[in-house]
């Protein structure tokens, strides 16, 4: 279960770092809003399932003091994608569809503190489940946005256990086929690992 | 020695950090205060996971309880015991009479777009209910941009978690 919950913050904790590259450079102003609102909601259920994690621990070395390797997130949320609209939205609604279902599977399960969370962090998915829904109905015709849909499908997959693939597919009409894991990292991967933790490994123990 | 009560009051002089219009406590994130001896604890549960104003909060808090006498014990509680319900009666009309429509009641499912769309929300300033959604976001997590047409105004409406 650990280790379920360690990918899941990583996932969120990345995702929230390439979402907010939009802050300021969104095609609309809208968008602009929506994109830092999402990357703040994702770190923050990062946080909060790091919390978890470290027991009282110190969340922040559990999210900042790991080396690269030691990532437990899908290579799908590690790919740069700005400026590309079509690619960033498939991520988004392919990610929160996997996330849904992984997230419902959480909610039922037999330790309080995880199925609670699990609740708390659903109530928020719900709006960008939304968002994503607002843009699948705009794109969906759109032939860049169906090739990024395509292309990024088999990272999709990885992002859910095994026995979700299933339905997740059927969300989408598409088949199971083959995944990237996430025992693999993307290229762009040691680039932000390197951004993201620079603070963090210039002064240990950073806070502010 | 210190009582509930007094620390009831003393957490109700806390404003909430993004919206001072209202108190945390008619915000109602403060779950529960226990006193022992000298020591008070409180469960505080946050409104969305990602606020920053969550830090400034817990920060206030533990100054108003040390101000009182007391040693104080603030417990962040992750789980989904806040909901927008909790808002209390005074503080919803806080929020309206601020130009805020406070959020609708939360249901067993999570809203879905198709809600959202719906012609139901209340404009704060002239209380038609002909307003649109212009975005699922706004200038915080927690509210959404909606658009008045029969005042013409646009206006921020809670979400309801």
């Amino acid at each position: 279960m650990n280790e379920l919950l360690l990918a899941i913050a990583d996932d969120e904790l990345v995702l929230g770092w390439r979402d907010s590259e939009w802050t300021g450079i969104a095609p609309v102003l809208e968008e602009d809003v929506a994109f830092s609102s999402i990357a703040q909601n994702e770190i923050g259920h990062a946080r909060a399932i790091y919390q978890l994690l470290a027991d009282d621990g110190d969340a922040d070395a559990l999210a900042f003091d790991r080396a690269p390797e030691e990532y437990r997130c899908s290579p799908l949320v590690e790919l740069r994608f700005v400026p590309d609209w079509a690619r960033t939205i498939a991520r988004r609604v392919l990610y929160e569809a996997a996330d849904e279902l992984r997230l419902e599977r959480l909610k039922a399960s037999s330790d309080e503190a995880v199925a609670g969370l699990a609740a708390k962090v659903d109530r928020e998915e719900a709006y960008h489940r939304m968002h994503a829904e607002m843009w699948l109905d705009r794109l969906r015709d759109e032939p860049r946005f169906a090739e990024a849909l395509d292309e990024l499908w088999p990272y999709a997959l990885g992002l859910v256990e095994a026995g979700l693939r299933e339905a997740l597919a059927d969300r989408f009409g598409l088949a199971v086929g083959d995944a990237i894991e996430r025992s693999s990292h993307a290229d762009e991967w040691p680039a932000l690992w390197e951004e993201m933790t620079m603070v963090r490994r210039s002064v240990p123990g950073a806070a502010w | 020695m210190v009582t509930t009560d007094e620390v009831w009051s003393a957490l109700a002089e806390i404003e909430d950090p993004e919206i001072p219009v209202i108190s945390i406590v008619d915000l109602g994130v403060v779950r529960d205060v226990r006193v022992h001896g000298e020591r008070v604890r409180v469960e505080f549960t946050p409104t969305f996971l990602g606020c920053p104003a969550l830090e400034v909060m817990r920060d206030r808090m533990t100054t108003e309880i040390e101000a009182l006498g007391a040693e104080a014990e603030v417990e962040v509680v992750l789980d989904d015991s806040w909901s927008t319900d909790r808002i209390t009666a005074a503080g919803r009309e806080k929020l309206r009479a601020a130009g805020f429509a406070p959020p609708a009641p939360r249901e067993a499912q999570a809203p879905k777009l198709l809600q959202l769309r719906s012609a139901v929300f209340r404009c704060p300033y002239c209380g038609s209910t002909e307003t649109t959604l212009e975005n699922i976001f706004g200038p915080t997590p927690c509210r959404s941009i909606r658009y008045c047409t029969s005042c013409r105004q646009p206006f921020e409406q809670f979400k309801t978690i």
